[in-house]
């Protein structure tokens, strides 16, 4: 949602009056979007609800094939990336270059590590047939419904996993960003907003890794 | 924030640059500078360009099916062409003409203007939410050519998850719009909060501001939603996820409440922005203070809130549960009451108003008529033993059209209208304008007046064949729906000769007083030269004009006390 | 007044339906003097109001309390009244008396069957007898469908995973049309059957002899009734036009190019197939949508078809 992306320190857009009020209107923009997001995710909410009250077993034993060490592991992961981004956005307030590049890039790693766990588990499920909906065959839940479980499953993991490599595109972005200087402690809008959008990706996981894998 | 308050500035009066020789259309030239614009001005006449065409497109299809039912038995279409055509046409008028068309179009070129502002606050984010409208757009006329949809616009599962039709190119363009759709109303949002001119204050802006703005609330909240109900859908049938296909074990029921959870505040994004454009028309055409000013714009609020709450009203006979029918249908009641006191409103705005029947003007008590109909025969509905029997007749289409065209198409058409010198900087002829304007008007009821009859006597909806008893009725309204594609063909026709040989207009032909009408028609690249600063509300027209042309003298000389 | 609501509504043949019609009218009285209410001010206003002179002068009116209020409540009361009114006519219509006389009702793309508690079945056509509370039962093979039957009044969806019910209570004998009202594809316009109200001694005697199968009339004129009362004539015609499947004329032993290439003889074999398992064989160019009727026609009434068919030729 950034409002300018001139390379240069002309970043005052001719229709804003000064910098506080460009500031705010991207920040206002920003929330609002995220608020949009929330939404989003929050009818796939809305569907697991209604099917857990309706097969609160199979939620109960499909629940069992998820590796919660691995989603925990993936939990710790988000929340450090989470502060080394918050860290990055400071170093960059007080004209930090280096440091803020270094954040950064921590936050890309965390967030490839993430993503890679992610393989592991999916490609843990697909050798046992756990696929999503139609092509579902494993047989180790006897439970007939087994095949909705994993299709939430996949449904939230996936369109999580999409925003979490939304989220490294514009960190990326950012680290060029910062390389040309084009923000700095002055103008940090765009990190700003990146940031918040990282935490949002965060938070979502914070309540899909309960609501999948810690269920009994 | 404090401190402001304190703040002295000192203001003039800028005159109107009556002709200027640089305006937004000849600022920069080719085809590129329009298409990669970032003046809201150009991306709401490209909005404006792309609805019109496909609101003739949607129009032809309208047609189509029309002549179809001259006769009870097959005429010209067979019942899958028919079946594909009439759920086209649905789709086509409400995701790609009616949604966008007032915000995306009328709201884009005015929001800034009225608030004095030189854009939106995301340009770039505009530009984008038009051409993911476009890849939307032709996503959805990609399904057409490959193998179209035979659905209905509700994509019912599942019906929707079996049929062998191109369900998921439109639903993937739909769902591609609804993003569109979200980052216009972020950046409305936006605009409004943090761009006003000095002393704009909430309760200075035009009604047309307040109505988008509710607007744009519900764009924001219920659009997610949508797309994630089509993305569902989506995976349903690619994938075979079995959320609303109960052959996988899902719910169809659960399908209804998802799509309407969006679709029915859909109709609001629908209908609210054509209440803003009524009350500018009701004053200015009055010359008269706007009637309950916060009644309307506060109402517009109370409209985007209820509307949340109300959707189960599309499923009364579905299966639900009775008490949620019981509920949805005494909360639907309620969205009654802030319409009637907008009705109410504009009607005492008329009181010794003085009164200029110009061809906006028409359309606005046009507007009074047709939507009052479409607003009681609501009621009808809402009511759960007459809803048992009515539901899924004529009746229902001729009560959403009633709304939808009789409400939202006559607004837009007003405003297009009373916007036209501005947009334009041309006046359009005026005896043709209230020809055209009165052709549309009884064509219209002679088509849609006949299928509440229909409905009633018990004509169930998207049928392809009917009993010979009504053919009487489709027959008549039939030849309205005829009269009714002249009237828009006229309009097309004056409208295009304005454009070339019209006189040119005047910056404020019709004595307003809101801030778009203190800029040259066509306005400046910038809107405003200066910084304009409010003084009085939108509507005081006992106030001297110049008065609304005041400005900032010049920014550095703010001081702070 | 009352002539104009005639006119509007299919006549009244149950219990349910003076009720329902009786708030269908008060909304049009309440509406339409309110209509006319507001329509004859807007009109008096821009007659007495027309712009005399551009310098006209207008007072300024913003508000007025009292005004406010009473076109505030006067609504809600209006609406009060008929949600009450429409909530009372919905408990009706939802809550079947106990005693009512049950009969199964299965829809598929496109026909309509119905099975009576003796285990008899019809087609497209469904028999009650009058004065009595009738409750259908009703559950849908495929698609989304949903029964409706104007004169009763009543109108319910029915779905493929959840049984939906509705009653009603006819008043006189006739016959009634009965629609599908929920779209469900290329037959949903011709998804009707005929709801024939007998009186109580004409439906026992009903149940006793009409369920069986004429065994005395000829296998062609069987056939020639089935084809319209088992709704075949939703999708095949008899003058060579295609619908939604081939026409029957000129079809007995013509060649047949399926789906998968192979060619057979439209013999009285692959008819019969084509009647019990549909969709296995189906001709190149038409969709695999028909129903099964295995079991919801009897071999005599399929022999009949065949003969009809037979005898289908220019």
């Amino acid at each position: 949602m950034s409002t300018s992306n001139h390379h240069t320190d002309d970043h005052l857009q001719h229709h804003f009056k000064d910098e506080d009020q460009q500031f705010e209107s991207s920040k206002l923009g920003m929330w609002i979007f995220l608020v949009t997001e929330m939404l989003m995710f929050g009818g796939l909410f809305v569907a697991y609800i209604i099917y857990r009250a309706w097969h609160p077993d199979l939620f109960y034993l499909a629940a069992q094939e998820l590796d919660a060490g691995l989603g925990a592991l993936n939990t710790v992961v988000l929340i450090a990336s989470s502060l080394t981004i918050a860290l990055a956005i400071r170093s960059l307030q007080l004209d930090e270059f280096k440091k803020s590049i270094q954040y950064l890039s921590a936050t890309l790693v965390l967030a490839a590590t993430f993503l890679v766990i992610k393989y592991i588990e999916y490609t843990d499920k697909f050798a046992k047939g756990i696929l999503p909906g139609g092509h579902y065959s494993y047989e180790g839940i006897s439970h007939e419904m087994a095949a909705n479980f994993f299709s939430i499953y996949y449904l939230m993991t996936g369109l999580h996993g999409i925003h979490v490599l939304l989220g490294m595109g514009l960190i990326g972005w950012m680290i060029i960003k910062v390389r040309k200087r084009s923000v700095h402690s002055r103008y940090f809008t765009p990190v700003e907003n990146t940031g918040l959008f990282w935490h949002l990706v965060d938070i979502i996981w914070i309540f899909l890794f309960p609501l999948l894998y810690l269920i009994d | 924030m404090a401190e402001t308050s304190k703040q002295t500035i000192s203001i003039r009066e800028y005159p109107v640059d009556e002709h200027p020789d640089k305006n937004y259309l000849n600022h920069d030239k080719g085809i590129l500078s329009w298409l990669i614009t970032l003046d809201h001005k150009r991306i709401g006449l490209l909005y404006l360009g792309s609805i019109t065409f496909f609101f003739f497109l949607g129009g032809v299809l309208a047609l189509l099916l029309r002549t179809e039912l001259l006769t009870p038995a097959q005429s010209i279409l067979d019942a899958d062409t028919y079946n594909q055509i009439f759920t086209l046409h649905g789709a086509i008028m409400i995701f790609l003409f009616i949604i966008p068309s007032i915000p995306a179009a009328l709201g884009n070129f005015f929001l800034p203007m009225m608030i004095g502002a030189k854009d939106v606050a995301f340009p770039r984010l505009n530009l984008a939410s038009f051409w993911i409208y476009v890849a939307g757009a032709l996503f959805a006329l990609f399904s057409i050519v490959t193998g179209a949809v035979d659905t209905g616009w509700t994509f019912y599962t599942p019906y929707s998850t079996e049929t062998g039709t191109a369900v998921v190119s439109m639903t993937l363009g739909v769902f591609i719009m609804g993003f569109s759709s979200i980052l216009t109303g972020i950046n409305f949002i936006v605009t409004l909060h943090k761009l006003r001119s000095p002393g704009q204050a909430w309760g200075k802006m035009p009604l047309f501001l307040w109505s988008l703005y509710a607007t744009a609330i519900i764009q924001i909240l219920a659009t997610p939603v949508l797309a994630i109900t089509l993305l569902l859908l989506i995976m349903e049938r690619v994938l075979g996820v079995g959320i609303f296909d109960p052959a996988l074990g899902g719910d169809p029921i659960l399908y209804q409440h998802f799509f309407w959870f969006y679709s029915h505040p859909a109709v609001y994004i629908m209908i609210v922005p054509a209440f803003g454009i009524i009350s500018e028309l009701i004053s200015v055409f009055s010359r008269k203070t706007i009637f309950g000013y916060w009644a309307i714009a506060l109402s517009s609020l109370a409209i985007a809130f209820i509307g949340f709450l109300v959707w189960g009203h599309h499923m009364f006979v579905s299966g639900q549960s009775e008490l949620s029918s019981v509920v949805f249908s005494f909360l639907t009641f309620f969205v009654g009451v802030p319409t009637g006191i907008k009705i109410f409103n504009w009607v005492a705005t008329l009181y010794k108003g003085s009164i200029d029947l110009k061809t906006p003007m028409l359309y606005a008590l046009a507007f009074l008529f047709l939507f009052t109909i479409g607003g009681l025969t609501g009621i009808m509905i809402g009511a759960l033993s007459v809803n048992v029997h009515l539901h899924d007749t004529y009746y229902i289409v001729a009560h959403f059209h009633y709304v939808m065209m009789g409400g939202t198409v006559i607004a837009l058409l007003g405003g297009i209208h009373y916007w036209w010198p501005k947009m334009t900087g041309r006046m359009y002829n005026e005896v043709w304008g209230k020809i055209t304007c009165a052709v549309i008007f009884f064509s219209f009821n002679m088509t849609f007046l006949p299928q509440f009859v229909m409905g009633s006597q018990g004509m169930p909806r998207r049928y392809f064949n009917y009993l010979e008893e009504f053919q009487g009725l489709h027959q008549f309204s039939t030849i309205g729906s005829y009269i009714l594609g002249l009237g828009f063909v006229m309009m097309a026709l004056y409208l295009a000769y304005s454009l070339f040989r019209g006189p040119k207009a005047p910056p404020n032909p019709w004595g307003a007083r809101s801030l778009e009408w203190m800029t040259s028609s066509p306005p400046t690249h910038h809107n405003f030269e200066y910084t304009p600063v409010i003084l009085h509300g939108p509507y005081d027209h006992h106030q001297p004009e110049h008065e609304f042309r005041m400005g900032l003298v010049s920014e550095s000389k703010e001081t702070h006390g | 007044m009352n002539k104009i609501i005639e006119y509007l509504l299919p006549p009244q043949r149950s219990t349910v339906a003076s009720e329902v019609d009786s708030l269908f009218m008060f909304i049009n009285v309440a509406g339409f003097i309110l209509f006319a209410g507001i329509m004859l001010t807007i009109l008096i206003f821009v007659i007495k109001y027309r712009r005399k002179s551009e310098d006209d002068v207008t007072p300024v009116i913003t508000h007025n309390s009292l005004l406010e209020i009473t076109w505030t409540i006067i609504p809600i009361i209006l609406i009060l009244i008929v949600f009450a009114w429409g909530f009372r006519g919905f408990m009706t219509l939802s809550t079947p008396p106990p005693n009512a006389y049950e009969i199964q009702v299965k829809a598929a793309s496109w026909l309509w069957e119905f099975e009576y508690p003796n285990g008899g079945t019809t087609l497209n056509e469904v028999f009650v007898p009058v004065d009595q509370p009738v409750k259908f039962i009703m559950r849908s093979d495929d698609v989304l469908h949903s029964l409706f039957i104007p004169d009763f009044r009543v109108k319910m969806d029915i779905l493929p995973n959840r049984y939906t019910s509705i009653w009603f209570e006819a008043t006189e004998t006739g016959q009634s049309i009965l629609y599908c009202s929920e779209y469900c594809g290329s037959g949903h316009s011709a998804m009707l059957a005929t709801v024939h109200v007998l009186s109580k001694q004409e439906f026992e005697e009903w149940l006793e002899t009409g369920l069986e199968v004429d065994e005395d009339m000829p296998l062609a004129d069987l056939g020639r009734q089935t084809y319209t009362a088992a709704g075949c004539n939703a999708c095949h015609t008899l003058d060579g036009t295609d619908r939604i499947g081939p026409s029957f004329l000129n079809l007995f032993g013509s060649e047949r190019t399926l789906t998968d290439g192979r060619t057979v003889t439209a013999d009285e074999d692959y008819i019969r197939r084509s009647i019990i398992d549909p969709n296995a064989e189906i001709t190149a160019g038409y969709p695999a949508n028909m129903p099964s009727y295995a079991g919801r026609l009897s071999d005599r009434q399929i022999d009949g078809l065949i003969a009809f068919i037979k005898e289908l030729h220019d």
